[in-house]
């Protein structure tokens, strides 16, 4: 409940600007709780110790719809951070424009970022008016399922190799008693695996038209009715599956318990801490194995602005640490992520992190939906597919007029 | 009693005056003051930051054409009457009874106002756990040999606002509980004894004597769960945080995702200010019915 209590000290604090109790001191927000992701972090936290500073950990539950508000109040309330993770793109960019962040250009142009971060899309998304404001660190992308080869044998079915093959494997899954598609609860789930369906059925054209250009009668046509038939035909699918956390559903496709998740590839770590290895226990299919792609979202760290030097000086030696080369592998190979920076050698990644990084080399990429949707409409989205997940009496038609108004509406 | 050669009213008590001058300044300031201000920006279409940026009654239609802000005012409205009718009737009832002079008194007392020690946090999650189909009364049920047996009321949407409302009762009755008590104590016990020589029957005594004794302790109670009604956020969030889908959503959580997550503040200012009007268009009438008509009057 250590979140809750924050966000009432947050939105109770009236502006009083305090600084850290101890000058090298530096609290970090960020919402990496589950088994892979708390591994990976220690990585960041074991380098900046080793600097001499002290990481304060300040990790928060819930994933990122519920620490952002935190994470956003607490800096709109006078009580900044030393650093937080967001995703790129548009969560912070008014926290940037009203001047609430740290400027890490002088640091960026001293190391050289622009050249080594790869793709560049990604620093693009810190920038602001020629300045950079954040440090990317890895790049997550959310186009993969994720096959349990346990309930594909137990239901005595070929684990299939794209998602055709995955609904029509279904009967036989339901007939062994698993639930062929694991889904949490939380409706950035839903919201997330209408994206990946989205580009897997209907091609990164459609997409395109739809959420960089807004295109609402796009989103109202007859290549979108097959992607919400599509969906509507996964929510069949996952019928039985109760659980909330996105760890929690991964669980049941390592448990065997469920054929298969629709999930970003942070989902990865997970299968690494319970031990399994890919190809051998578990399959990952990118872009649904229709529609090979990967999309550059990913994580990174912004500074809020702090008065106190020593602070300031703690924050930019994170910044450079978080991109350095070491680092960069030591924390995306527990992370399941594929690394920003081209130029090191991530050889000892497994199989799925290899396919990856094979897509990223050869270009299939495509922004995420963070870098080109407003949070207020990412919400909106959110809300409608988590209400289409759980209301059978919706129908795909309906979700998807509701879908086009949204997008009419769209900043 | 007042002495009709007063000096100026303004003057009277002049020391506890200035005294509350403070409070006048801070009710003044954060009530109305932040008040009107909530209320001009919801009609401006700020976004993260607050913006004086005039979008007029926009921010109200969008408000209204969304189903998520009906689904939980309905919700709102469904768990308001409920909780208000089965906080009063419970709560009386189980004062009554343990007004029966019963044995252990004290305990049972202490049994049933327990949950009122506990946050709506705690009560969320402890409940959430309760009627989880794999853990909670489901399971334990089914170990019993009612393999068929299916209670998961927080994973039905048509039902999933009594699973809240359960944990909602659990957690505050006793506490309404202990206020009838008290008010049922401080009924004199001639009252009773006139009625026991007349031989009313000792329920008719309690539905036509003594509820409208009490009605200064009905109004209190009323009171403190209709302020719990309208803020109810966190045992949302600690149960079921809106799910299943937008089923269990309530305004208080709308608000709040709509002004942090969504980083629109109009949006969410907007929806705070029509839960203030609500509030305004029940509370006037009866303060005024209650305060203004008959003064004088208890």
């Amino acid at each position: 409940m250590n979140s809750l209590k924050k966000l009432l000290v947050a939105t109770t604090a009236i502006c009083s600007v305090t600084a850290g109790a101890f000058a090298t001191d530096l609290e970090v927000t960020h919402w990496w709780t589950s088994g892979g992701e708390a591994a990976a972090v220690a990585e960041f936290a074991k380098a900046f110790n080793a600097t001499g500073n002290n990481w304060v950990d300040g990790a928060i539950a819930g994933g990122g719809g519920v620490a952002r508000p935190v994470i956003i109040s607490r800096i709109l309330g006078g009580d900044p951070m030393g650093a937080t993770q967001l995703n790129h793109g548009r969560q912070a960019e008014e926290l940037v424009e009203a001047g609430l962040m740290l400027d890490l250009t002088d640091i960026a142009t001293e190391g050289g970022w622009r050249d080594i971060v790869n793709p560049t899309g990604l620093l693009d998304s810190c920038t602001v008016d020629g300045k950079i404001y954040c440090v990317p660190v890895n790049i997550h992308s959310w186009q993969w399922i994720w096959l349990s080869h346990k309930a594909f044998a137990d239901a005595g079915v070929d684990v299939p190799s794209n998602w055709d093959e995955f609904t029509a494997s279904a009967d036989a899954l339901v007939a062994a008693g698993k639930t062929p598609l694991a889904m949490g609860q939380q409706s950035w789930q839903s919201s997330g695996a209408f994206g990946v369906i989205n580009v897997a059925i209907g091609g990164l054209d459609l997409w395109t038209k739809i959420n960089v250009n807004k295109d609402a009668e796009a989103a109202a046509g007859p290549e979108m009715a097959k992607v919400f038939e599509a969906y509507g035909a996964a929510r069949v699918l996952s019928e039985g599956s109760n659980v909330q956390d996105w760890n929690q559903a991964t669980n049941m496709v390592i448990t065997g318990e469920a054929g298969g998740q629709i999930m970003g590839d942070w989902a990865q770590g997970e299968f690494q801490v319970a031990g399994q290895t890919a190809g051998v226990d578990y399959t990952c299919l990118p872009g649904l194995g229709v529609n090979e792609i990967i999309s550059t979202g990913g994580d990174a760290f912004y500074f809020p602005k702090n008065d106190d030097p020593e602070v300031t000086a703690a924050q930019k030696e994170l910044a450079k640490l978080m991109i350095s080369k070491p680092v960069q592998v030591a924390f995306n190979l527990k992370k399941g992520s594929l690394p920003v920076r081209g130029d090191i050698d991530m050889s000892t990644a497994n199989d799925c992190m290899q396919k990856g990084l094979e897509i990223l080399a050869a270009g299939n990429i495509m922004p995420d939906g963070n870098q080109v949707l407003s949070a207020d409409t990412s919400g909106q989205i959110e809300d409608l597919m988590v209400e289409f997940w759980n209301d059978t009496s919706m129908t795909p038609a309906e979700a998807q007029a509701a879908y086009a108004a949204i997008i009419a509406e769209a900043d | 009693m007042a002495q009709s050669t007063r000096p100026n009213r303004l003057f009277r008590n002049l020391n506890a005056k200035i005294a509350a001058l403070p409070m006048i300044a801070t009710a003044l300031v954060v009530f109305i003051g932040f008040t009107v201000w909530t209320i001009v920006h919801s009609f401006t279409k700020s976004k993260l930051l607050p913006k004086l940026d005039f979008v007029g009654f926009a921010q109200y239609e969008r408000l209204w054409g969304t189903r998520r802000w009906l689904v939980s005012i309905e919700n709102l409205a469904f768990y308001g009457i409920s909780s208000l009718v089965f906080s009063l009737t419970i709560g009386f009832l189980l004062a009554c009874l343990l007004d029966q002079k019963i044995r252990f008194e004290n305990t049972f007392r202490t049994i049933i106002l327990y949950p009122f020690a506990l946050s709506f946090i705690v009560t969320g999650l402890v409940w959430q756990w309760i009627l989880n189909p794999e853990f909670g009364v489901q399971n334990i049920v089914r170990s019993l040999g009612f393999s068929e047996f299916v209670f998961d009321p927080l994973y039905n949407a048509d039902v999933v606002i009594f699973g809240i409302l359960i944990a909602g009762l659990w957690q505050g009755t006793g506490f309404i509980m202990v206020i009838m008590l008290a008010g049922l104590r401080g009924i004199d016990q001639e009252i009773w004894k006139a009625s026991r020589i007349d031989g009313i029957p000792s329920w008719k005594t309690y539905i036509f004597v003594v509820i409208p004794m009490m009605r200064p302790v009905f109004i209190t109670a009323l009171v403190l769960i209709a302020a719990g009604i309208v803020k109810v956020y966190d045992l949302v969030v600690a149960q079921t945080n809106g799910g299943p889908g937008n089923a269990s959503e309530v305004p208080a959580k709308y608000v709040y995702d709509m002004m942090f997550k969504n980083q629109n503040l109009g949006q969410g200012f907007a929806a705070s200010t029509v839960m203030l009007l609500s509030v305004l268009v029940i509370l006037i009438p009866w303060a005024y019915l209650e305060f203004g008509g008959r003064k004088g009057d208890k």
